[in-house]
């Protein structure tokens, strides 16, 4: 239970989340909340109420210039003309590389024609910056890493009314948002607010961007119209409950999008373009998937865990297996739930080993939970 | 500070032992440990009867977090479990020196239990831990 101490980065709420009695942890590098009290109070929060995450050490990267958009063509698996000139349109994508490994998966938002903004992963942001500064070559592509931004996402089905309560004019016009769009308010002034109807919890709300130094007053102006301060705990099992991939854990650059889960967002419509491992992406369905990434429910006690390995009922020894990538214990539907990555030929049961026991368990198809209602059987 | 009952034992492990009138020991985790593992939701416990060393790993916390082992604090057999925990294990997080007891062990040697921590020899351990 010890942790070696090391100089830990923080976001401009740290003050925040200590006033508020965080339990802190080293979260990829970041002094972050893991809870305030509950994890699953705060989970059940988000569910029932509205919740707010610190998420200011994910990654705002802006990407401006006239080339901007053949630039996402290539870097994106999804295809960004389904956003290009759409002020305020969202789209996931993963990124990656040649061999058609995942090198993170991101959220691009349609600003201006000529400009677009990232989100990715904070673990992964060195790595990315420097990939897509390669990728841009001699393209008339600019990249700004917005160091200078913040970001809370207010999240569950009472969060907008709330955000709208809490900050007024700040975020005029938000209310208007549709799912998976984003509104830039006071554009270039100091009290610049970008608002994103998206999230990562499976519940309604927006992500809130401002100035560093703004922040904390959004913070506590959310706090005192009842948002309640969540940790990443939380997060982690409403994203998982959600059926939200977590990079790192889910995909990463030695697995294909095709076996994780990911096919929708590989978008392959256009044949004219050739993004980043196209080629072997397209090799690997020409050859066949050997695997499905499907959800978990354990059937009786216990608690599915990353990396426990899943077995076929009746299989021979030596046979496929699969893996979990994701587990824990869902709030909502009181059982222990994941994701794997499991053989094709998988049917409707399995086995999960868990501490050298085979326990039976459900396989389902994600998400488990969206918007407070258990979508599974 | 942690609450860190005068009257129990401690493991570097974080679990306290109490010594019943009986001479057998009974295990928990202590409120720190509690405090760090977060929202339990799975204890998978040993069965009566079960013969364990000291330091033996012999039953498993989960918390929604993560799994935790908890390990036996000194030679003996499994004499009870707090079979309430299968469906509350949060009585762990609720009241840990109490409702939150986990096992009771009969010691095979009652000298060892001199070689537990003490309660400020745990505070220090604590403290030392948390910087």
């Amino acid at each position: 239970m010890t942790t070696k101490q090391t100089t830990l980065k923080e976001t401009p709420l740290i003050k925040a989340h200590q006033t508020m009695g965080a339990k802190l942890v080293n979260f990829g590098g970041w002094n972050m909340p893991i809870h305030y009290a509950s994890q699953i109070d705060e989970h059940h929060q988000v569910r029932s109420d509205a919740g707010m995450f610190d998420v200011c050490h994910m990654a705002i990267v802006d990407l401006r210039g006239c080339e901007v958009i053949a630039y996402l063509a290539k870097l994106l698996a999804n295809d960004v003309a389904k956003i290009a000139d759409k002020p305020g349109k969202a789209l996931y994508s993963c990124m990656l590389n040649n061999s058609g490994g995942v090198i993170d998966d991101l959220i691009i938002y349609s600003m201006e024609p000529a400009w677009v903004r990232v989100i990715v992963n904070s673990s992964t942001r060195e790595k990315d910056i420097a990939w897509m500064r390669t990728q841009i070559g001699t393209m008339p592509v600019d990249l700004n890493e917005r160091d200078d931004l913040a970001m809370i996402a207010v999240q569950g089905p009472n969060a907008r009314n709330l955000a709208t309560q809490a900050l007024g004019d700040e975020i005029a016009g938000a209310d208007e948002l549709k799912p998976f769009n984003a509104l830039l308010i006071n554009a270039g002034a100091d009290n610049e607010r970008f608002v994103a109807r998206t999230g990562y919890t499976g519940e309604d709300g927006y992500e809130i961007v401002c100035a560093n130094d703004q922040a904390e007053s959004m913070w506590n102006l959310l706090a005192d119209a009842a948002v309640k301060p969540c940790g990443l705990g939380a997060r982690d099992t409403l994203r998982l409950e959600a059926g939200m991939n977590l990079y790192g854990n889910d995909m990463d650059e030695t697995q294909s999008p095709l076996e994780s889960g990911l096919s929708w967002t590989v978008d392959f419509s256009n044949e004219q373009r050739q993004f980043n491992g196209r080629e072997a992406l397209e090799k690997q369905k020409e050859q066949g998937l050997k695997y499905k990434f499907v959800g978990l429910i354990l059937k009786g006690k216990g608690v599915l865990r990353a990396h426990q390995k899943v077995l076929l009922e009746g299989a021979a020894d030596g046979s496929k297996e699969g893996e979990l990538t994701s587990g824990s214990f869902s709030p909502t539907m009181q059982q222990a739930i994941g994701f794997a990555r499991v053989p094709l030929e998988t049917g409707d049961t399995c086995l999960v080993e868990i501490r050298k026991k085979q326990l039976a368990a459900q396989v389902v198809k994600l998400p488990f939970v969206r918007q407070g209602k258990v979508l599974v059987e | 500070m942690s609450d860190i009952p005068q009257e129990l034992k401690y493991t570097a492990s974080h679990e306290w032992v109490r010594i019943e009138d009986d001479g057998t020991l009974t295990v928990g985790i202590t409120e720190h440990a509690q405090a760090l593992l977060g929202d339990m939701v799975f204890v998978e416990l040993p069965d009566v009867g079960d013969d364990f060393e000291a330091e033996q790993d012999c039953a498993v916390l989960e918390s929604v977090k993560a799994a935790s082992d908890i390990y036996c604090p000194i030679e003996g057999q499994i004499v009870a479990v707090n079979e309430e925990l299968e469906d509350a294990p949060e009585q762990i997080n609720v009241n840990a020196y109490h409702e939150g007891w986990i096992f009771r062990i009969q010691p095979v040697n009652a000298d060892h239990i001199d070689e537990l921590m003490g309660p400020d020899e745990y505070a220090e351990l604590v403290e030392s831990e948390s910087h």
